[in-house]
């Protein structure tokens, strides 16, 4: 059992709401779901998408080829009906479009009528198209009862009662109606979580005590701030809409320097307004996690698409020379952990930790068994209250043996607490003299830099150890990649190679990657861009060179049917 | 109680005779008045010769960015309200670079009191002009003299309801130490724009210029007024007012959240036992 559905039409029209029940549906029935969205940065009109893709074994990556096309509009039919598999069946609602189609696999479900008549409003068209898909795919309506109570309690009895009438029309009507449907559905034991990239991102900051977030809206990171909003009041969270994004990170600074776990989060665009602040949050010593959700650029780019073009700006941009760490996770569970390990890094070492993730995995949901919230490290390195008030001879910027000065709260103590974006002194005051110049550049950058290093773990090797083949990633890719891997094991010895910690570049001390790498007969860089700019970082880092890369940059990303197609290529030519 | 030698910090490196260091004077002498300590409260500032300001007196300091001094006293009073924040920055740093800032400062009416050393030009990048530069001054970079408008710090925050609105001379030492009193008692944001004579770079606003030209605003003025202190702010010339210009008793941004009510962000200590419930929420 492996389903993909498509749900296509105006912004406006509903797409996400039918596409995020369904996907609760099938979560709550203890499917393994991988959802994705497409959609133009608008608020009404143009052509969107959601793809949901569930089964009883794990995926996490969208596929071509669609069994259910839910078609609100025209274009959609227009657009996807050649992705239709064998079986497929498109449904839609013949006086909406203003047009009938006779072909066999179309069922024509008149939303629109079932909503007034049966849930008393045309809004309800959504429900009612929720409805009929479970009805096709012989899902019992129960689930989707309970999750219409959940999702609508505060909007009273009446409109939970017409909206769960609305479901059962659509439901019956399909059950009823749709010959052509023969798909099977057995529920699977569990419930399972379901979770996007950006959301998980967001229940990471909190589960490590972030308690300040500001950051200015803009998209595919715009979500994390609205997660931790969601969050303010239950868990004591300041989050604040900054006037801009060059003032979103000085806040997030000036909060993290008054004692709190501070956290930013932008796009290309408004990350690069921050690159000043960056270097503040260096120079000053002041732990800072930044979320970059890349979008395609340059410039505006393409708002609401993915690409993973921003790699080497994250690594190389602000001025001057300062340690830093760059994560790029691959999933939300990923997402989650990391964003944990970023808030204990940055605190620890006391520097900027960047989260580098992409429309793609911002918006995607993956289904997982739960957090094991055992993992989750919660250290406070600063220095508070009487702790603080008993050290003797404070010195904020104090040379210590490993570059780590004593991080003390302003106020809690006699001491006082200076720091300066000029070069300074062990007290925090300006200075220009060339000694201590040079014992502060070793201090921030080559006393602490071998300390991070080794907070690095390497890449995941997945598929066989001692491959022929090896296709190697980083970020987003990771769900495509790994699928692909499982199809083509199938005849080949091959292995996918993960990046998700990747600055400081992963040393081979722990795992031997280069060795793999040296010992297969392809290898392949896989890269959600137009430069290969993670082959370039791993020349550059290790002096290794891969046989080929494979690069997308057309705004979308990799579909498993794609990728298989670009690698079967590579590999018929071994 | 405090004394000034408490407030001893670093040698200044400004020229002989600047307007600053009647400001450091002044400034540190209503800390003693005011009896807050050192550590009681934390200077932002900026970048320019104004910023080095808290090196040269004893407090938690945070010397940023040039033109950044707000957003970071904003960070600052958001996560620890109880700790006074004092942001200090030069009129390039302020007006000019971090102009979209002070905008939005004002708007939230956080409870910072930004003192602005006004000298009208840029000193530390050697002597062009600045927004409060007036219209027609000559200097290296501006060899036809300034052509765009001279920027007027105090109707602009009139015009945005700031919380406290007033200006001071670095050479009226007396009046000014009264000024900074009142802006620290006020709740609210508060601008204190003082007129700094650069003895080295701007030889058109001197001390002389400004003597011969500022006077107190009389007693019975009422500074509650809106439109009376339009008026008051928009004087600029033969006859500059000196004193508290516009005042109003808006709520802080700090007081309107809730989260923050019963205890300063900073002493709110992490708990993580709801997150199970919080994870439930994924299923
Ligand atoms: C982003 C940035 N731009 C420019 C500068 C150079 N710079 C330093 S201070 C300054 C202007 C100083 O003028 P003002 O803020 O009025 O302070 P003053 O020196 O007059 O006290 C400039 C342009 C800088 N440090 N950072
Ligand atoms: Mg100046």
């Amino acid at each position: 059992m492996d389903y993909s559905i498509k749900i296509g039409g105006e912004a406006g029209q509903g797409i996400q709401t039918i596409g995020n029940t369904l996907g609760r549906v099938f979560s709550r029935r203890g499917y393994h779901l991988f959802t994705h969205q497409d959609y133009e940065s608008r608020i009404r009109g143009g052509h969107n998408l959601f793809q949901l893709r569930f089964s009883d074994s794990p995926v996490m990556a969208s596929r071509d080829r669609i069994d259910i096309l839910v078609a609100l509009d025209k274009e959609s039919i227009l657009l996807h009906e050649k992705e239709l598999s064998e079986h497929g069946i498109v449904i839609y609602d013949s006086s909406a479009l203003k047009q009938r189609y006779e072909k066999p696999y179309f069922l024509d479900v008149p939303f629109r009528d079932l909503a007034m008549e049966h849930g008393g409003n045309k809004i309800m068209v959504n429900t009612v198209a929720t409805g009929a898909v479970l009805g096709m795919l012989k899902i019992e309506i129960d689930i989707l009862v309970e999750t219409i109570k959940d999702t609508l309690k505060k909007k009273g009895e009446e409109i939970i009662k017409g909206n769960i009438n609305a479901a059962m029309a659509g439901h019956d009507f399909t059950t009823r109606q749709c010959q052509r449907c023969s798909f099977s559905t057995a529920p699977q034991s569990k419930p399972k979580m379901l979770i996007a990239g950006n959301d998980a991102i967001g229940l990471g900051a909190v589960a490590s005590g972030c308690k300040f977030y500001s950051a200015y809206p803009m998209t595919p990171s715009t979500g994390i701030m609205l997660y931790a909003a969601g969050k303010a009041k239950d868990y004591g969270i300041i989050v604040e809409q900054a006037e801009d994004e060059i003032a979103a990170i000085n806040m997030a600074i000036g909060a993290s320097f008054a004692g709190v776990r501070s956290m930013t989060g932008s796009s290309g665009g408004g990350f690069a307004l921050m690159v000043e602040g960056l270097s503040l949050a260096a120079m000053t010593e002041t732990p800072i996690v930044i979320a970059l959700a890349q979008r395609p650029g340059p410039a505006t780019g393409l708002p609401t698409r993915t690409e993973q073009g921003d790699l080497l700006f994250a690594i190389y941009t602000a001025h001057g020379e300062f340690p830093r760490v760059i994560f790029a996770p691959g999933t939300p569970e990923k997402a989650f952990y990391l964003t944990n390990k970023a808030f204990d890094i940055a605190e620890k070492y006391q520097i900027p930790v960047l989260i580098l993730t992409d429309q793609y995995l911002a918006d995607s949901q993956w289904t997982f068994d739960g957090f094991d919230l055992k993992g989750i490290r919660y250290t406070d390195y600063r220095i508070r209250g009487d702790a603080f008030k008993d050290i003797s001879g404070y010195k904020r910027h104090h040379c210590t043996d490993n570059g780590v000065s004593p991080l003390g709260i302003p106020g809690d103590s006699k001491h006082l607490i200076v720091t300066d974006s000029d070069e300074h002194n062990e007290e925090g005051h300006i200075i220009e003299d060339v000694e201590t110049r040079k014992k502060m550049v070793d201090k921030r950058l080559f006393k602490k830099l071998p300390l991070i290093r080794q907070e690095i773990e390497p890449p995941i090797l997945y598929g066989n150890s001692h491959p022929e083949i090896v296709i190697t990633g980083w970020g987003s890719t990771y769900g495509v990649m790994k699928e692909a891997v499982d199809d083509i094991s199938k005849n080949k010895d091959i292995a996918m190679l993960h990046f998700s910690e990747i600055y400081p570049f992963p040393s081979t001390e722990r795992f031997d990657y280069l060795n793999l790498l040296n010992n297969a007969k392809l290898t392949i860089c896989i890269e959600n861009n137009a430069t290969g700019q993670f082959a370039y970082l791993m020349k550059g880092e290790t002096g290794y060179e891969f046989n080929a890369t494979i690069n997308k940059y057309d705004g979308r990303p990799f579909t498993l049917e794609y990728l298989s197609g670009e690698l079967d290529a590579h590999i018929r030519r071994l | 109680m405090p004394t000034l030698e408490d407030y001893k910090g670093e040698i200044p490196s400004w020229c002989p005779g600047c307007g600053n260091f009647g400001i450091l004077k002044t400034f540190k002498e209503a800390m003693v008045d005011l009896n807050i300590k050192p550590h009681q409260f934390t200077i932002v500032s900026g970048i320019g010769q104004a910023s080095k300001f808290p090196h040269y007196l004893k407090c938690n300091t945070f010397n940023g960015l040039h033109g950044r001094t707000l957003p970071v006293a904003t960070g600052i009073i958001l996560a620890n309200h109880e700790m006074l924040v004092i942001a200090v920055a030069g009129d390039g740093d302020c007006y000019g670079e971090g102009g979209n800032h002070l905008m939005h400062a004002i708007r939230r009416n956080i409870n910072v009191k930004l003192f602005v050393h006004d000298n009208q030009i840029y000193a530390l990048t050697k002597g062009q002009a600045s927004p409060t530069s007036m219209e027609g001054m000559k200097t290296k970079n501006q060899p036809f003299g300034v052509l765009s408008g001279q920027l007027n710090p105090m109707a602009l925050a009139v015009a945005l309801d700031c919380t406290f609105v007033a200006r001071g001379f670095a050479g009226d030492t007396e009046h000014l130490k009264g000024l900074i009193k009142e802006a620290i008692n006020h709740r609210g944001f508060a601008l204190v724009d003082v007129l700094q004579p650069c003895v080295t770079l701007n030889k058109i606003n001197t001390y002389k210029w400004y003597k011969e030209r500022v006077y107190h605003i009389e007693p019975e003025y009422n500074p509650e007024d809106r439109v009376e202190a339009f008026k008051r702010a928009l004087e600029w010339g033969e006859r500059i007012p000196i004193g508290i210009i516009y005042r109003n008793h808006r709520p802080t941004f700090e007081e309107r959240i809730p989260i923050i009510k019963d205890k300063p962000l900073v002493g709110q200590s992490f708990d993580l036992s709801i997150i199970e419930a919080t994870l439930k929420e994924f299923y």
